[in-house]
């Protein structure tokens, strides 16, 4: 008998091939996941890098800390906010550009595009022309219209940081859209033109239904995405004015790094990590439901 | 009569797109004619696309200010090399995970996916520190390992699998025939068909690299090893001022390389999206 058979080497290279991603998750995610929980029971002395245990206090402090109703207010606001437009925004397009009509490709390109331009740059950009003598308000001048400070006021800075994420994002959402849409059998809507619906109950009687399962996915993966926004609130207001645009990323940040507050910063990682797993946890399901829906 | 109304409701289909179109287009083309303006053109009001004395004065001087060809340089090989090892780690993976079966497979699949689960927000705070113990702070490192191992890795890992699964296993009959072994089978056949996968990874991971902000701005802190979109935000004069028209042409510079490879290759950036699990 050979002691390298066939299947005994399949298996080793099995091993073998996926050692490499195995062992980067382990290091990069799992084991600083375990640090993140360890460090949220122990409290860190900047000065002398010691650390010591105590417990639940970072959770307590959580439960007291007087800023955080305004920082997951804001992070409520804004993944609300990004999403609503994004997946209104986001259908509306798809649906413009499934009719057959040259220029399609142009129009599909022009709306991807932001996607691939940096946040920041983008970002940047927005900043500059929403600043309180920047473009857009030169544009509102020139018709006669009011122009405010948007970045210098609450509502209109948490308007600005909402607007510019979706016009970047949504095209990841529309090519989603046009693949579900392509997807809806033409006979439905030939059958609905023959008993004579309008084009408008053939929208949501047919097109909504059919599409549901991929507005859902989309919607959780938009919130996700939304959850872990930090370049767009740091380059476009810092968090302010006030707390104001302060989402829950943004503060992890400033309390790891700039407060260097390491343990009340991994609790505070670890609530993030709490919202986001719930909302996988839920995709996941939808997805089970989505899969049995196709067949 | 018909027809007329067709072209009727085309035209109005088009004019609705070219609508909303413009606060996608605008801010791009913007960056790109402020960045050429002189500095008191590009707050003059109302505001617009053309100038009647274009000057790349502002590109020069985004040289001058800040170490900006090294910075450059150093997001292009970061990219580059991320990409690289990202495509040959999750093809490996990918590949054992699609065809090769071997015990704790399923239930290793898992634990790599968690890697999509946890947002890289999550474990910087833990990293950072492993990193500073292990002196890795202020280079390169923790940029290139944690971007080329971690979540944009799994993200390929799987696309790689889903692909693999497909693949009829005929072909790797015939490779076996022939004589290959499982790297042979893995490099020699399964590989050069993975084409159109790989280049859907080699896309999403490469913007995942070049567009990386926060891992920058927590790992570095001198300019001559900064990424890009860090460098965009440095450009202040000494009084703290902003100095507007040099970084919209660095913004620029940042932008338009990639920009244009993806009007060039849109088909397979946006198939690639789509393939990407995302459905």
């Amino acid at each position: 008998m050979r002691y390298w058979t066939t299947r005994r080497r399949d298996v080793l290279t099995g091993y073998l091939f996926i050692a490499p991603q195995l062992i980067g998750v382990v290091l990069f995610v799992l084991i600083p996941v375990g640090l993140a929980i360890w460090y949220s029971l122990n409290k860190w002395n900047v000065f002398t890098g010691k650390q010591v245990f105590v417990g639940a206090d970072h959770y307590a402090a959580l439960a007291a800390d007087p800023q955080l109703p305004s920082v997951l207010l804001a992070t409520v606001v804004f993944s609300g906010g990004v999403v609503v437009l994004n997946i209104t925004l986001g259908l509306l397009i798809a649906v413009l550009l499934n009719r057959r009509f040259r220029g399609a490709t142009f129009f599909r390109t022009l709306f991807f595009s932001p996607v691939v331009v940096s946040v920041v740059a983008w970002t940047l950009v927005w900043g500059f022309l929403l600043q309180d003598n920047g473009g857009i308000n030169g544009l509102l001048r020139a018709i006669g219209l009011a122009a405010p400070n948007w970045l210098q006021h609450g509502d209109t800075a948490m308007l600005s940081v909402v607007v510019s994420q979706v016009v970047r994002s949504v095209g990841v959402n529309m090519v989603l859209f046009l693949a579900a849409l392509q997807g809806v059998p033409s006979e439905l809507y030939e059958a609905a033109r023959i008993d004579g619906a309008r084009s408008r109950s053939m929208f949501t009687r047919i097109t909504l239904p059919l599409i549901s399962p991929t507005v859902l996915l989309t919607a959780i993966i938009t919130v996700v995405g939304a959850l872990q926004s930090f370049a767009q609130i740091a380059v476009l207001t810092g968090g302010g004015p006030g707390l104001s645009t302060t989402v829950l990323v943004y503060y992890v940040f400033q309390q790891a790094f700039e407060f260097n507050d390491i343990g009340y910063g991994s609790t505070l990682a670890l609530m993030l990590l709490s919202f986001v797993m719930v909302l996988t946890l839920l995709q996941w399901q939808l997805r089970r439901k989505w899969v049995f829906h196709e067949q | 009569m018909n027809s007329r109304a067709s072209f009727v409701r085309r035209a109005l289909l088009v004019t609705a797109l070219a609508v909303l179109a413009i606060p996608f287009a605008v801010p791009t083309l913007w960056m790109v004619a402020a960045s050429v303006k002189p500095l008191p053109e590009i707050f003059k009001s109302p505001p617009s696309l053309w100038t009647d004395h274009p000057t790349l004065a502002a590109y020069g001087e985004a040289f001058t200010f800040q170490p900006f060809a090294r910075q450059y340089v150093n997001s292009v090989y970061i990219a580059v090399l991320v990409t690289l090892i990202t495509l040959l780690v999750s093809s490996l993976a990918g590949y054992a995970f699609a065809r090769i079966r071997f015990p704790g497979a399923n239930a290793l699949f898992l634990v790599v996916l968690t890697g999509l689960l946890v947002p890289s927000e999550v474990t910087i705070v833990p990293l950072f520190q492993v990193f500073k113990r292990a002196g890795m702070i202020n280079t390169h490192w923790p940029l290139i390992l944690v971007t080329a191992l971690a979540a944009p890795c799994v993200l390929a890992t799987f696309i790689m699998r889903q692909f693999f699964i497909a693949l009829p296993m005929e072909l790797e009959e015939a490779g076996r025939l022939d004589g290959l072994g499982r790297p042979g089978i893995w490099w020699r056949i399964c590989l050069p068909l993975a084409r159109p996968a790989l280049s859907a990874v080699a896309i999403l991971t490469f913007l995942a690299s070049w567009n990386l902000y926060l891992e920058p701005t927590v790992y570095l802190t001198s300019p001559d090893l900064f990424t890009l979109p860090q460098a965009l935000t440095r450009f202040t004069d000494p009084y703290g001022g902003e100095m507007w028209n040099t970084q919209l042409a660095a913004a620029t510079m940042t932008v338009l390389p990639v920009l244009l490879v993806f009007v060039i290759a849109q088909r397979q950036f946006v198939e690639g999206l789509a393939h990407s699990g995302l459905k």
